[in-house]
This record gives C-alpha cells, structure tokens and sequence, in this order.
C-alpha cells in the first residue's frame, strides 16, 4: 500500500511491519491526513508492533503532528499494539516534536540515529 | 478599539535585512496555492539562513544554518496556514508575512482579517496560554487533538513549545467593516 505524490510518499511494508514517509508532508488540516491515517490502520492490524520510519520525512506541519497523535492514542486504546518511531537527528522537526508523542504512550520506543 | 497581548512590539527598530511577502486569499484557489505556503516557507528559510555560519566539521550535529533554515520555514509556514485557514475571504483583505532579522534574533509579522467572533475564539485560547503552564497547556491540547476536537492551537503550541518562539498579539476593529477585526500576530525566534 502506498501513497505518492510529488512532495512526498508514504508505504507500508507488511515484511518489515513498517510504514514508511518520505518528502514534505503539509496537507491542508486533519481532514487532508484521512488517506494516511487510513494506511497507519492497516499497519496496526497486521502487526504486534508496528515501525514508522520518518529518517527521510524532511517536512511535518502541525496538522500533521496531531494525524500522528491520534494515531499513537488509538493504538494506547488498543494496549497490544506497540510503536516504534525511527527519525533522524539531523532532521529538526524530529529532534524538536517527535518525543513529545511519547506524553501520549510512554511506552513508544523512540530511535533517533 | 485595539486589544495588544504577550510580546507585542508597536515599532520594531529597524533592519537592514527583512523581507515581506504578500498574499491575496481567495477561496477558489485555496487547493492550488497552498503549497505555495510552504515553498514560500521554504524560501523564507533558505534566504534567512544565508546570514548564518554553514555547516561546521561535526557531521553529527545540525549546523546553524540547517537550524535556521529549518525553524524559519516551520514557524513561517504555521503562521501563514494559521492566517490563511482563519482569514475572512470576503474581506477582501491580503495577508502578509514579514520577516526580520537582529543580532540576536527573527522576528516574524503575519496579519491577516477574520471575523469577530473567530477573533472573539482566539483570543479566549491566547488568554488561557498566557495563564497557563505551557508544557501542561501541550500535553492537555495534543490529547484534545488527538481524540478528534479540533481547533487544538497545535500549530502555536508546537512553535511556543518545541521551537522557544515568543509570541505578541494586536486586534484591531475596523472602522469602514466593524464585523472584520484585522489580526497582527508576532512571534519572536532567538537566533
């Protein structure tokens, strides 16, 4: 399952159970991120615990920050789902926004590289 | 009449180095133009971070110009979705960012139109997070989000938050349309 367009691209791959961001994510609102949130579902269904690697995310507005909130409450209210969140320490917004998910579900592993 | 909250400076001295960008808003072209928002953003954060050291022998480390760029092109682009998405079209009115740099620090200006009781939202929510812990003020709104209530202010949260930027806030009723309520909003990046 894959999304694509010229500023960015989200997939998952049910192998690694894991999904996968690239580019520039700054849709208009929280109703513009339903598509992705759609394809971070699925992943949940299909795994135990499930990986967003966001390294080579460049770009993550705030509407996009709260899609990935009410993604990680959505797997807490599961309870047999855990996360791991993969990003680059040379990407700010991740040094900056990503921890602050964990506020949400301590227990999300956190792996900034 | 005039309401002034937080940081709020009337005549910011002047620079040598600022920089405006107009926009005229229009419903129609909102799907088109918005990611003009984040390449104007974007060059924002390039431009300004020209003024800055590159990047220096520690490979491990962001530099202090990739720091720049990028924190000028995220503050600039949730202040111009913020403008944009609680402007009133039929004011006619454009928005405009503006962008100025001092020894020590940016500071951005962004204003826009909206109506008075968008306004009236707004500045109940500015009131409670100048009263407020932030970092309590933050976890409490993500949750808020995060289980599908809008209007979290995340944008201005996540730049007061994450990034340290300072904000200030100037309401000022129209004379000729007493319902259109222009915003000022400016918020302060140490550099």
């Amino acid at each position: 399952m894959e999304i694509t367009t010229k500023d960015y691209s989200v997939w998952y791959d049910p192998e690694k159970a894991t999904v996968f961001f690239k580019g520039f994510l700054r849709l208009d609102g929280m109703e513009a991120y339903q598509p992705i949130i759609n394809v971070l579902n699925i992943a949940a269904e299909n795994g135990s615990v499930i990986t967003l690697d966001m390294k080579n995310l460049e770009f993550l507005n705030s509407s996009g920050i709260s899609m990935l909130s009410m993604f990680v409450v959505s797997l807490r209210n599961k309870g047999n789902v855990g996360l791991v969140l993969k990003g680059s320490n040379k990407v700010l917004w991740q040094t900056k926004s990503l921890r602050n998910l964990q506020r949400l579900m301590p227990s999300i592993s956190l792996e900034l590289g | 009449m005039t309401q002034i909250f937080g940081e709020f400076i009337e005549a910011l001295p002047p620079t040598e180095e600022y920089l405006t960008i107009s926009f005229s808003p229009s419903s129609n072209a909102r799907n088109l133009r918005w990611s003009n928002y984040g390449l104007s953003a974007d060059f924002l954060g390039d431009y300004f971070a020209t003024f800055f050291p590159g990047p220096s022998d520690q490979t491990d480390a962001l530099g202090k110009q990739e720091v720049i760029k990028s924190s000028v092109s995220y503050i600039a682009n949730e202040l111009l979705e913020n403008a944009i998405q609680h402007s009133d079209l039929s004011a006619e009115s454009p928005i405009h960012i503006s962008l100025y740099l001092y020894d020590t620090r940016l500071v951005f200006v962004v204003s826009n139109s909206a109506t008075e009781s968008k306004v009236k939202r707004y500045i109940e929510f500015i009131q409670k997070l100048l009263t407020s812990d932030i970092d309590q003020l933050y976890t409490q709104q993500l949750e808020k989000t995060a289980l599908g209530y809008g209007g979290s202010h995340m944008g201005l949260l996540t730049m007061i938050n994450d990034y340290a930027a300072r904000f200030g806030w100037k309401f000022e009723a129209s004379l000729s349309q007493p319902e259109i309520v222009k915003v000022v909003v400016m918020a302060h990046l140490d550099v």
